[in-house]
């Protein structure tokens, strides 16, 4: 069996969330992936371990990875394999929905195990239960969870590079800008430690008080919601059932209650530190480690302890 | 121009979901049902682009169970003009029910469809894209931002490292994101002129679409449970822990 997996990018980088994919397409057979854009990023798929042919859509229409070329190019590929897996990325809901649409199947997102090649466990309602799913469809078409599947190391493969021919598509979308938004530290998604901060922050000058803690311990700086809404940063720092899932090796909640939404997003972090002024906030239940206290007081002596 | 808005009935938001004991499923019997709260985004859109002039009439649609007719309900109390259900019986896939959409998509007409960008449940995040998919359309999926104007509509995305802006031919599809807007609560006078806005019954076997699911259910577990943890004292007590304990700094 043969599973095609788009390997999304970003700067001309390839995603961590989509060698993770890589590595859960392995466990189903044989390793091809699609890339758009530059023949360098095309380069780098094919040193991404595991992976034995890339094929590059090289045509400028799909340099931005739009919906509606990608899936038709994905559907007409489609014929060869077995399954085609995406990480489930924002690229990755996007697209292969709508591929899966236009082969005539239910796509089956967010997967967190694989138990054969057609069941598979995904989380539903926020991760407060976990479904065991078997698909009926010919062809599996599945997006898949990274924080649940380990990275395939992007080098040591030498895959062969195919350059495939565009397909034709309506023409009814037109890519007009991007705004990334710059920022040092690591990937929220892919960091190690992430540090997050709530609606206890209380400002969005007061929330840089996160920033010498986050750099002390080389993290990422994640927020909950609440903490977005009141604009105190922006949306793409949000963890939680809408926002990112992560699960890194340990995940510091500051002025965080816990609702479920937010839970949903790091529950799954090996260890998990919450500081919060109210000793019956819900984030104290999930939490290996809790300290009721004024965030403000905690955090500069967190980072002096650090430091010694 | 006509909007079409999907909307679904879910177990509320703030309710922590119990898994059946025989593993079947999970509770929704006597639970607090209510609209989707991407739904509600999607409906108020709506609203506003009618309020504004780009639109001249929403119709909201929702397909599952004869109860389904509350949620509908609470999207003409928001502003909604008029409204369909489509009996399918219960939780239908999004692939089904982006196809009984598209017969509805046939039958209306509409110049845009907006969707939640994801129902909480099953947490599938499919539907709008699948029916993009089908009737050829552009989509512009995860929308923090709408402009319609000159028979296009720019909408402005969330992706991973920010947002991206597309710009779609219409008719297309949107589906909202949490931050697109903040939905009204429905007055009391307009819960009650509601009752009286129509509310079309239709049979998802009478529109042809085969509702028959791809994916079976072969058990719903709950999630492995965090051990509790401890209550600490000092700051100091804290690093010690992480470094010699847990050791993850």
């Amino acid at each position: 069996m043969t599973a095609l997996v788009l390997l999304d990018h970003e700067s001309g980088q390839i995603r961590k969330a989509a060698l993770s994919a890589v590595t859960a397409a392995a466990r189903l057979g044989d390793v091809h992936v699609l890339v758009t854009g530059d023949a360098s990023v095309a380069q780098a798929a094919a040193a991404v371990a595991g992976v034995s042919k890339v094929l590059h859509a090289a045509d400028a229409r799909y340099t931005h990875e739009l919906a509606e070329p990608l899936a038709a190019l994905i559907a007409s590929l489609a014929p060869a394999y077995d399954h085609i897996v995406a990480s489930a990325g924002a690229a990755g809901k996007n697209v292969l929905p709508r591929a899966a649409a236009l082969l005539d199947v239910q796509p089956i997102p967010d997967v967190i195990a694989i138990e054969s090649a057609d069941t598979f466990v995904r989380p539903i309602y926020a991760g407060n239960a976990l479904a065991t799913v078997r698909s009926s469809d010919a062809k599996k078409v599945l997006t898949v969870r990274s924080a649940a599947f380990d990275a395939a190391p992007a080098e040591g493969g030498s895959a062969a590079i195919e350059t495939v021919a565009p397909v034709d598509s309506a023409d009814v979308s037109r890519f007009e800008a991007v705004r990334l938004s710059d920022s040092e530290r690591p990937d929220l998604e892919s960091a190690r430690v992430v540090v997050s901060g709530g609606r206890g922050m209380q400002s969005e000058e007061k929330f840089h008080a996160l920033d010498p803690l986050a750099d002390t311990l080389g993290a990422a700086v994640g927020a909950s919601r609440a903490a977005v809404d009141a604009g105190f940063v922006p949306n793409e720092y949000q963890v939680g059932q809408t926002g990112k899932i992560v699960a890194p090796e340990l995940y510091m909640a500051f002025g965080i209650s816990g609702a479920i939404q937010h839970l949903a997003g790091m529950k799954d972090s090996r260890v998990i530190v919450a500081v919060n002024k109210d000793p019956e906030a819900p984030i104290f239940q999930v939490a290996d480690y809790g300290l009721v206290g004024d965030l403000f007081e905690v955090v500069p002596q967190l980072v002096d302890a650090l430091k010694k | 121009m006509k909007i079409l808005v999907p909307v679904k009935r879910v177990v509320d938001y703030n309710i922590k979901p119990r898994v059946k004991a025989d593993g079947s499923g999970v509770e929704t019997t006597g639970v607090k049902m209510s609209m989707n709260p991407f739904d509600e985004i999607a409906v108020e859109e709506a609203v506003r682009l009618r309020e504004k002039g780009a639109a001249t009439e929403v119709v909201a649609v929702s397909i599952g169970v004869q109860q389904a007719q509350d949620t509908l309900r609470t999207a003409l109390a928001m502003g909604v003009d008029r409204a369909i259900l489509v009996l399918s019986g219960e939780s239908p896939e999004p692939l089904a029910v982006a196809k009984v959409l598209r017969k509805l998509v046939e039958k209306e007409e509409p110049g845009l469809v907006i969707l939640g960008k994801q129902a909480i449940d099953d947490d599938m995040n499919a539907t709008g894209q699948m029916l993009a998919g089908l009737l050829g359309w552009g989509q512009g999926t995860f929308a923090s931002k709408v402009e319609v104007a000159d028979g296009r509509v720019l909408v402005s995305r969330e992706i991973d490292g920010g947002a991206e802006d597309v710009s779609l031919s219409l008719p297309a599809i949107i589906t909202a994101d949490l931050r697109l807007n903040e939905p009204r609560y429905a007055s009391l006078p307009n819960i009650m002129k509601a009752k009286k806005k129509p509310l079309e019954t239709l049979q998802a076997a009478d529109l042809g679409v085969d509702m028959a699911p791809r994916l079976t259910i072969v058990s719903v577990a709950e999630p492995a449970s965090r051990q509790a943890g401890e209550k600490l004292g000092s700051v100091a007590e804290l690093v010690e822990k992480l470094r010699n304990e847990a050791k993850v700094i």
